[in-house]
């Protein structure tokens, strides 16, 4: 489908919504609308597609309460503005959408979290994605560093030939929020594997000890918990590549969680997981044994840092031998460690011995 | 001791007899005046600034008293101004009472201990007599400068003016400068102007204070308050009902110690110890007198005089084994819980309270052969403070107590109630709780059993604890009862939003979207509300008036007959009472509307007036319904079933089905962008 047959796509299943409230008013009922329920209550591996997605649950959103009607509501006037957003050929950041509300009477947004969460839901309802309501997120994707060639269609419309090794500067090429094939096409790839990196300044870190040339890596930094393009972008490299990916990440609940939604999918966008998941991406640390093998300097785990990995422990994603037997021993040690705690022993110590040594323990270098 | 002999050893001086001779050359009578002048602390004078307090304090009770037994709305004005001289102040207390005749005015104002109620069985705000003689003595010794004193009274037309000192040896006024003059314009009244060395403060222990907690509990009186800074405050009279006069009454024998018991025999004029009982005694009949002496194994006909300690012990014993009758209670004057809402309202409008909890005035009870009654009232919420511990106001006999609360029976009673269960905090379930409330609490009783002289504390006596819990527990159920009431509504308000702004948003907008028309709600809302809605609404006109609305929504799918109930201020009815759905007005003011056949997605509106004194008294939010299931009503409660007038029986069986299934909460993990 061509951008413009997935947009007027997404204005009849949009509409559809407006149809239905006003039938449901119109013949004197209360108006209901049915969603998937997101929440990890309700989500369920796709063995077909390999990745987590929403299950049967959903969640009845009824104009009969507050929070319901004045969701409605919003939903409406949402719709309307993404339809006129098209017609117009408009585009707007999410942040935009949250300060346009503010004409929306009862409907308008109180925090920047609901637009999010809603923008959402219209592309559970309408099974088209947010960047066919030509909605965009506030931050671009992450920066990439490695022997990569891309051709990136511009603004003007210009087709632009770039190597994210050769063609950037020591910041890398910086995915753009749209990594569709319209926009980017992938055309050839020199690094065998991908390495996912959660902080900034290991990233920087494996630039400047060059692994990116040494193992023939390419680096992707991740910003914390990845943005949808970063993933997409990950994806399309391991689908159309082959190129393997890993993750690299601090040692504590929350970069289990960046892990999750990059191999599994996240459960907030578990719709589209099969868009955005890399079911084969694999862990590469900091892992609970790598705190006790490598004597890591460790902090001890917060209040909230065992109440996230308990809340792992029921999560479906993690129930899998490997996680369990990881966030037990952390609870266990209660302790977490930061990925640049590795600099104990040394600046090179990261590039010259703890990845090769995992890297090659998982078959990825030898 | 004494050598005859002349063999004279070096003398011993007759020590001891010398020293007690040179005692008894010294040891004289100490007047009662010389003693409270050096026991300042007793009267309460114990610092700067509760001496410059305590002063007005007496002045004014005195002048509430005196106009109450006179029968005299009271006026009365307090000024504070401050002189060249460092810590001294001029104090001016003028008030409209009956006026002091003019012989009397020297022992009034110059003797301490002399008053009339000392001995009387009645209750007044003054009870020993040493409030103002004290002051004018503390005033004197502080300042060096006497009190002039001016009287009025209504037989004569010329007024007396004196200054007055007091003679702290004898106990005995010294007068000067007695004169006759004309007041202009001022048909009968007292003003006292003194000097008094002291420190004048703001807070909690202010003058203003003292006379603010004085107005609520007289709001009767017309206070006016000068203070240093010549800013004038004025506490408006609330009502013209003057409380009603208290009486005099003998002591009730329930409580008597012995020693009690001994000295009323002893000054008894009745001979024989039946007549003693009968008569010397409130509610002792000849029952209750044989009861008495056939326990104590007593002869009736003894002699009152021959009583002895143990006759008398074995009295005190024989009457705890007897039901008497509680003390009369026309010998107290309780403030009654219509004039305490009135003095409350009167006095804390300006903070917006939202809630006032109906006053309780308990029974009289006896403590210690003293009559007493409790009465007890709290004030919620509105922009009273809401951090720290709530206000306590203590009053005894219609007299604020503004110091000692940690001693006073009143705070150990509110400190032992688990006010968590009527929705105030309170750490641990004990203590002062907090939050934004005021409690008040008011003892009437012939005698007031204060802690000490100075009249600050009531003394922990079990009963009076008991009955303040009692009085403060059916307050606290009112309150949490208003608590409840203010959640519901705010469910019922989120529901009203959603059918009166929401929905119709959604629906404009959905019809604006596809190009159709608007449709209609009705159905959706009546589906959605599933109830008959009672909205009141409160506007306040010219004094006394106020115009109450309310409107009644059938929000359910079919037509629905009720009756609504509510229990008016009659005084304040008129003519706007009267309307087609009025079914009848009983003698307390029940008042009850039918409604019938409200269709649905209907709204009728009920209006009428109060106008009067007490119209600021009633509750708007104080609606009942009858004839419908209960969990179909919101805004009103329904009827409860002590009221004594038929409400309507419940006719249809509305299928009610609990609508509040939640929905299922979403769970989001914050595990993306």
């Amino acid at each position: 489908m061509t951008t413009t047959e997935r947009q007027e796509k997404a204005v009849r299943e949009l509409l559809q919504i407006a149809e239905s409230v006003y039938d449901q008013l119109d013949h004197g009922d209360i108006p209901q609308m049915n969603l998937s329920l997101r929440s990890k209550k309700n989500i369920e591996f796709d063995p077909r597609k390999n990745v987590w997605t929403y299950g049967g649950l959903t969640a009845n959103r009824s104009a009969k309460t507050i929070k319901g009607a004045t969701l409605m509501l919003r939903t409406l006037h949402m719709v309307d503005f993404i339809r006129d957003m098209i017609d117009n050929k408009h585009s707007s950041t999410l942040r935009e959408m949250y300060y346009i509300s503010e004409g929306w009477g009862n409907g308008k947004f109180h925090s920047q979290d609901e637009s999010n969460l809603l923008a959402e839901d219209l592309e559970i309802v309408s099974r088209c994605m947010r960047e066919d309501f030509k909605l965009r997120p506030e931050e671009d994707g992450a920066r990439v560093i490695g022997d990569l060639t891309i051709i990136e269609t511009d603004r003007k419309g210009k087709r632009k030939t770039i190597n994210c090794r050769d063609d950037v500067g020591d910041s890398g090429y910086s995915i753009p929020y749209n990594v569709d094939k319209e926009k980017i096409e992938m055309k050839s790839a020199g690094a065998d594997f991908i390495i996912a990196i959660e902080t900034g300044g290991m990233f920087d870190r494996l630039v400047e000890n060059g692994f990116d040339e040494q193992s023939n890596a390419l680096l992707v930094h991740l910003k914390g918990q990845p943005a949808r393009s970063t993933r997409r972008f990950m994806k399309r490299l391991n689908e159309e590549m082959g190129l393997p990916v890993v993750v690299f990440t601090d040692g504590d609940p929350w970069s289990f969680r960046i892990f999750a939604s990059i191999a599994y999918g996240a459960i907030k966008t578990a719709h589209i997981s099969d868009y955005l998941a890399t079911p084969s991406a694999e862990y590469v640390g900091i892992t609970s044994s790598d705190i006790l093998n490598y004597d890591l300097p460790s902090d001890k785990l917060s209040d909230q840092d065992v109440a996230a990995l308990k809340s792992e422990l029921n999560d479906p994603r993690f129930n899998d031998e490997f996680w369990r037997s990881e966030i037990e021993a952390m609870l266990q040690m209660g302790k977490k460690a930061e990925q640049q705690a590795l600099a104990k022993y040394g600046l090179d110590f990261v590039t010259d011995t703890y990845l090769p040594e995992k890297l090659s323990q998982m078959g990825i270098l030898f | 001791m004494h050598s005859d002999d002349g063999i004279t050893k070096k003398a011993e001086p007759p020590r001891k007899r010398s020293i007690a001779n040179d005692l008894a050359g010294k040891q004289q009578e100490i007047s009662v005046t010389e003693f409270f002048e050096k026991n300042k602390h007793i009267l309460g004078f114990d610092s700067r600034s509760k001496a410059l307090l305590m002063g007005i304090k007496e002045a004014v009770d005195n002048s509430l008293d005196a106009c109450e037994e006179a029968g005299i709305l009271p006026d009365i004005s307090v000024s504070v101004e401050r002189t060249e001289e460092d810590e001294e102040y001029r104090i001016t207390i003028e008030d409209n009472g009956p006026g002091i005749v003019h012989h009397m005015m020297p022992n009034v104002f110059g003797r301490l201990l002399f008053g009339s109620r000392f001995h009387a069985q009645r209750q007044s705000r003054g009870q020993q007599g040493i409030g103002i003689s004290a002051t004018v003595m503390y005033g004197n010794i502080t300042t060096g400068k006497s009190a002039r004193v001016m009287s009025k009274i209504e037989e004569e037309d010329t007024a007396w003016v004196m200054d007055i000192t007091v003679d702290t040896k004898k106990n005995r006024p010294n007068v000067n400068n007695d004169n006759p003059f004309i007041w202009p314009d001022k048909v009968h009244g007292t003003r006292i102007e003194y000097y008094i060395r002291g420190r004048y403060i703001k807070g909690k222990q202010s003058v203003f204070e003292y006379l603010k907690n004085t107005a609520i509990v007289n709001p009767h009186a017309e206070l006016t308050y000068t203070d240093p800074e010549g800013k004038r405050y004025l506490f408006a009279r609330a009502t013209s009902r003057l409380p009603p006069k208290s009486k005099e009454v003998k002591p009730h024998i329930h409580g008597l110690e012995i020693g009690d018991m001994m000295r009323l025999a002893r000054d008894s004029k009745q001979k024989t110890l039946r007549n003693f009982l009968k008569n010397d005694f409130s509610r002792i009949s000849d029952r209750v007198a044989n009861d008495i002496l056939e326990i104590s194994v007593l002869n009736g006909e003894m002699k009152t005089s021959s009583l002895t300690r143990d006759n008398c012990r074995d009295l005190v014993n024989a009457v705890s084994m007897v039901k008497i009758m509680a003390p009369p209670t026309d010998c107290l004057s309780p403030i009654g819980e219509d004039l305490i809402k009135k003095g409350l309202k009167h006095v804390l409008e300006g903070h917006r309270p939202e809630y006032y909890a109906p006053p309780v005035t308990r029974a009289p009870r006896v403590a210690n052969g003293n009559a007493f009654v409790i009465e007890a009232g709290i004030v919620y919420g509105g922009e009273l403070k809401s951090e720290g511990q709530v206000t306590i106001l203590r009053f005894a006999n219609r007299v604020p107590l503004l110091y000692q609360q940690g001693a006073c029976v009143i705070t150990k009673a509110v400190e032992s109630i688990d006010w968590r269960n009527y929705g105030l905090e309170q750490r641990g379930g004990k203590g002062i709780p907090y939050g934004p409330a005021i409690i008040l609490v008011h003892i009437a009783s012939t005698k007031v059993p204060f802690t000490s002289e100075g009249k600050e504390a009531v003394a922990n006596i079990e009963e009076i604890g008991k009955e303040i819990s009692l009085a403060l527990r059916l307050c606290a159920r009112s309150l949490k009862g208003h608590l409840n009431k203010k959640e519901r509504k705010k469910k019922t308000r989120a529901k009203f939003d959603v059918v009166q702004q929401i929905l119709p948003e959604i629906a404009q907008k959905s019809a604006t979207m596809l190009g159709r028309p608007v449709p209609s709600l009705d159905s959706t809302i009546t589906k959605i509300m599933n109830v008959v809605w009672v909205e009141p609404f409160s506007t306040t006109g010219k004094k006394g008036l106020r115009n109450l609305r309310y409107n009644i929504y059938n929000y359910t799918t079919t037509p629905k007959s009720f009756m609504l109930h509510s229990v008016l201020p009659k005084s304040c009815l008129n003519e706007t009472i009267m309307s087609d759905i009025l079914l009848e007005v009983t003698e307390e003011g029940k008042t009850t509307w039918k409604v019938e056949a409200l269709p649905p997605a209907a709204c009728l509106e009920l209006e009428f007036q109060l106008d009067g004194e007490l119209s600021d008294v009633f509750e708007e939010s104080d609606i009942f319904v009858s004839g419908l299931n209960p969990a179909m009503i919101m805004g009103a409660d329904q009827l409860p079933g002590d009221w004594g007038i038929k409400g309507m029986d419940i006719s249809e069986s509305d299928s009610y089905v609990d609508e509040e299934e939640e929905e299922i909460e979403e769970e989001i993990l914050d595990d993306d962008d």
